[in-house]
């Protein structure tokens, strides 16, 4: 396997709704601070991979506008899925894995304000069975953090605790949509939005993009003075239906994770795409991630929710801390589907 | 159904070969900066293209940055709203909702000085006189129908002047 | 770096039709893959990945599908990917999944490409309104019938050019089975005289709307040498550029022709005439062979419909194309570019039955996608690459 790593890392300022601009202009600012960053305009880059959906955007194609905003001309080697963006960067890394590429740039965006995110959300659902009771996204997650509840993984109160420590840390994340929070106690004052979740276990509604780009070995040495190398990934899907598959554990991720070799060593930070509280303690378990590491200082999709692009967030902050020194070694996960369905866990280490 | 065994209490029963799920999903869109400032001037009898800065091209409709290069773009272009058909099909299959009567046709019209052109719809001459080269204006709504859409053109008619030369337009042929 | 070899040791594919109704949208895509595996002597347990595409999930009323599809492709536990680029998707999913194989990650990679359009409405969900602009054609025709204008005006073909290819595609669909058309007492007449739907485009010209799904099994070196009568990939890649962009020639696009390019460089090819032996190519409306005869290097710029009236892409031609009938006779959106692939792969194989090019050892498979933007395409070959 080729060395890699995560050289450029940007990301919007997350916001409830982009009033103004559309999603190619709010990509746009980001795709060129990291070619700034790195001092290199799209020709350095050997491949481009992107993650969107169009059912957020409410039309179809909807990802072929965003090539306005990378300068695909002369053509360019590019690819797209419709997943969220983490998966991108794995199509990515496989390119630079096969010697194709040397360099990749991944993007990802979504505005979740054009549409009503629930609703949108159901259309993902099996089309027979489940699509048309339009069980909204809320309710799906509520569904399991009852189970979860149950079964004593979890209390409300330590959901608090996750929401409100979430939210702390990202009063120091200038692109965090929602800053600061209220100490468990009081938030546990609050109505129950969908029992038993309360709308501070609930991920922020949010529109935004990101970018990373990707590079091998010597190059990435050339490009950066502090590659966050990774040193493994991995994903894995579960079956669909939720009854067919354990709500209060994470089957998938723990797989990805012990095929991305996280408990080969030391873990410090671990970014976790868990948009609810109590998925936290699900993803944190499957990942046998001690009291010691320290989960999302970037705050999190409890801080801040791109669909689509979140999960890319979470690699890229995970590798921020490994360039800037503050992490040896660093996990970083993304999740799909409903109730963390499907799941891809990346484990990052800086130069030694 | 091959290979399903149904129980006795089902085996009379007729299955179920589809359902129909109607679905409706909302969608506010927004157009974003540089459509924003293209439509306004639309809603004036303007039209505007945006330069790019590197390669000085004019990008119409403007979306913000230049495609070939990919920078933002927000040097405002104003071109004329009379050009040139450079290429052009006969449309004769209505869409749903459409009150256009058929055959009609459907023309990239390139305004003089330009570097791309809009798509419209060319009316005031019959479907079959229709050329590549024909020079033609826009036809706008009337003041009190002027709106931010670009169906503030109705359609695009011949100005009756000589065709444009081949040579001077086969680059966007 | 040495990349590993991929070989294709399965393939399946839909009965494609317009309806579907007798399977769900599992079902369909179950069908397909079924088929690669029992091709493949395989079953679900030997597959490591599962890699699937499909265009605009407007089509189905379903956002990301493989979700709910990971139990009916044995993808549980599995990684899984679902690819989007539009019309080449077909294509560039069966390039993901041979990366998967080449990078050395997977052994056996299973592949799906599929639409089933008839669950929504495929008009519709190709000319969704855009706000602020008013809709002006139905469906994409009416977007590509312009470009087709200005390569009759380019290269100065006579009208009759189409009618040659879609006879062509449709005469050779009533050799395959799977084929969505078959169009029995189909003549050059009956393509001319049916309704013109955007001048220069008649109906008989236009591809289908189609349910299908397409399915592969890829394998590394061992898997191919263990295979009966494996298809080797030879090269592959994909290029993309701009949907408008001043000075962009959407009639020869630069992309298509630099994807070709690459493609022939990895496989050898230095004249895609003599070199290939039968060539499965995206053509969803008639005058796309002569465009994209040019566009692949088949035939120097503006002569490309000379090669169609002089009948070389015809099954008995010495170049022929799309002896499966192509787009023109079947077209599950999302699967249409794999089916290319696959059938590209059926050829080297010798497995085409009634539409098999005698003697085929090199093929060519390709798919495009958006406003001719998008161009995914692989070689294959019945030989061993041996670099």
């Amino acid at each position: 396997m080729r060395d890699v790593a995560v050289v450029a890392f940007a990301q919007s300022r997350h916001v409830r709704r982009e009033q103004a601009r559309n999603e190619v202009e709010m990509l746009m600012p980001v795709l060129h601070q990291v070619k700034a960053d790195l001092g290199i305009d799209q020709s350095a880059i050997d491949f481009t991979c992107s993650g969107s959906t169009d059912y957020l955007a409410g039309s179809a194609f909807s990802f072929v506008m965003t090539l306005d905003g990378v300068g695909a001309s002369p053509p360019i080697s590019e690819s797209h899925v419709e997943m969220d963006g983490a998966w991108a960067l794995y199509e990515a890394w496989v390119k630079i894995q096969t010697g194709a590429a040397d360099t990749a740039l991944v993007y990802a965006y979504g505005k979740s304000s054009p549409g009503a995110l629930r609703d949108v959300l159901s259309r993902q659902l099996d089309p027979y069975y489940l699509g048309p009771l339009w069980p909204d996204s809320l309710a799906l997650a509520a569904l399991q953090a009852r189970a979860c509840l149950d079964a004593g993984l979890t209390t409300v109160e330590e959901m608090a605790a996750i929401a409100a420590r979430s939210r702390q840390a990202a009063a120091a994340n200038a692109f965090a949509q929602l800053q600061g929070s209220d100490d468990p106690a009081v938030l546990l004052k609050e109505p129950e939005l969908a029992a038993p979740l309360r709308l501070h276990d609930c991920p922020p509604i949010t529109d935004g993009a990101a970018a990373v780009v990707l590079a091998a070995g010597d190059r990435a040495r050339e490009l950066s003075d502090s590659p966050a190398w990774i040193r493994g990934i991995d994903h894995r899907i579960e079956a669909h239906a939720l009854g067919v598959r354990a709500l209060t554990s994470s089957a998938s991720t723990a797989l990805a994770g012990e095929r991305a070799g996280v408990g080969d060593g030391r873990v410090d930070v671990a970014e976790l795409h868990a948009p609810f509280t109590h998925q936290e303690v699900l993803v944190r378990r499957a990942l046998g991630l001690g009291d010691d590491v320290e989960v999302n200082p970037s705050g999190g999709p409890l801080a801040a929710n791109p669909l689509m692009a979140a999960g890319l967030i979470r690699i890229g902050e995970a590798a921020t801390r490994v360039s800037g020194g503050e992490a040896r070694r660093a996990v970083a996960h993304a999740t799909s589907g409903p109730c963390l369905q499907q799941n891809l866990v990346c484990v990052l280490e800086g130069e030694d | 159904m091959s290979g399903v065994v149904l129980p006795e209490a089902l085996r009379d029963v007729e299955p179920v070969r589809s359902i129909r799920t109607p679905a409706r999903l909302e969608y506010r869109f927004t157009a974003g900066e540089a459509s924003s400032r293209f439509l306004r001037g639309v809603a004036r009898r303007k039209i505007y293209g945006e330069r790019c800065g590197r390669c000085h091209k004019v990008i119409l409709p403007p979306r913000g940055s230049c495609p070939t290069c990919g920078v933002p773009t927000s040097e405002q272009v104003e071109l004329p709203d009379h050009g040139i058909v450079t290429t052009f099909c006969v449309v004769n299959v209505k869409f749903s909702g459409s009150a256009m009567e058929l055959p009609y046709v459907c023309a990239t019209v390139l305004p003089d000085g330009g570097d791309m052109g809009l798509f419209g719809m060319i009316q005031e001459i019959p479907f079959d006189e229709v050329r590549m080269g024909m020079r033609v204006e826009a036809v706008w709504v009337p003041d009190d129908e002027l709106t931010h859409d670009l169906a503030s053109i109705k359609w695009w008619r011949p100005t009756g002047e000589p065709d444009a030369d081949y040579a001077s337009y086969r680059e966007h042929v | 770096m040495g990349k590993e070899l991929v070989a294709v040791v399965g393939i399946g594919q839909t009965h494609h039709q317009a309806t579907r109704g007798d399977v769900s949208i599992a079902g369909l895509v179950r069908e397909a893959a079924l088929e690669a595996l029992a091709d493949a002597g395989m079953t679900w347990a030997d597959i490591d990945a599962v890699v699937i595409g499909k265009a605009p999930d407007f089509f189905e009323g379903l956002m990301m599908p493989e979700l709910y599809l990971a139990d009916a492709l044995g993808a549980v536990g599995k990684p899984m990917l679902r690819v989007h680029t539009a019309g080449s998707v077909g294509g560039s999913t069966a390039l993901v999944a041979a990366s998967l194989v080449q990078a050395g990650i997977h052994r056996r990679v299973l592949t799906v490409a599929f639409e089933k359009q008839s669950e929504s409405e495929a008009m519709w969900a190709l000319t969704l309104p855009i706000p602020f602009s008013p809709p002006l054609v139905a469906g994409a025709g009416g977007y590509f019938a312009p470009h087709i204008r200005a390569y009759m005006r380019r290269s100065g073909a006579p009208d009759h050019i189409g009618v040659l290819v879609a006879l062509k595609d449709r005469q050779n669909a009533l050799k395959n089975p799977k084929a969505h058309l078959h169009e029995e007492g189909i003549t050059f007449e009956s393509v001319k005289d049916s309704m013109m739907l955007w001048d220069p485009l008649r109906y008989s010209e236009t591809c289908p709307s189609s349910d299908g799904a397409c399915a592969m099994v890829l394998t590394d070196e061992a898997g191919g040498d263990a295979a009966t009568d494996p298809a080797w990939m030879l090269g592959g890649a994909m290029r993309s550029e701009p949907t408008m962009a001043p000075g962009r020639d959407q009639v020869n696009p630069m992309a298509g022709r630099e994807c070709a390019a690459d493609v022939y460089t990895q496989a050898g090819i230095t004249d895609p005439r003599r070199d290939i032996d039968v060539a499965e190519v995206y053509v969803p409306f008639s005058w796309y062979e002569p465009m994209w005869l040019e566009n692949l290097g088949f035939a120097p710029e503006g002569k490309g419909w000379t090669l169609v009236e002089d009948g070389a892409t015809q099954m008995d031609g010495d170049i022929p194309w799309n002896p499966s009938g192509g787009v023109l006779s079947s077209n599950p959106i999302g699967a249409s570019g794999m089916i290319r692939f696959a059938e590209a792969a059926l050829q080297v194989r010798g497995r085409a039955g009634e539409h098999q090019i005698e003697g085929a050892r090199v093929a060519l498979g390709h798919a495009y996608g958006g406003g001719s933007q998008f161009f995914a395409m692989w070689a294959v070959g019945a030989a061993k690459p041996t670099s």
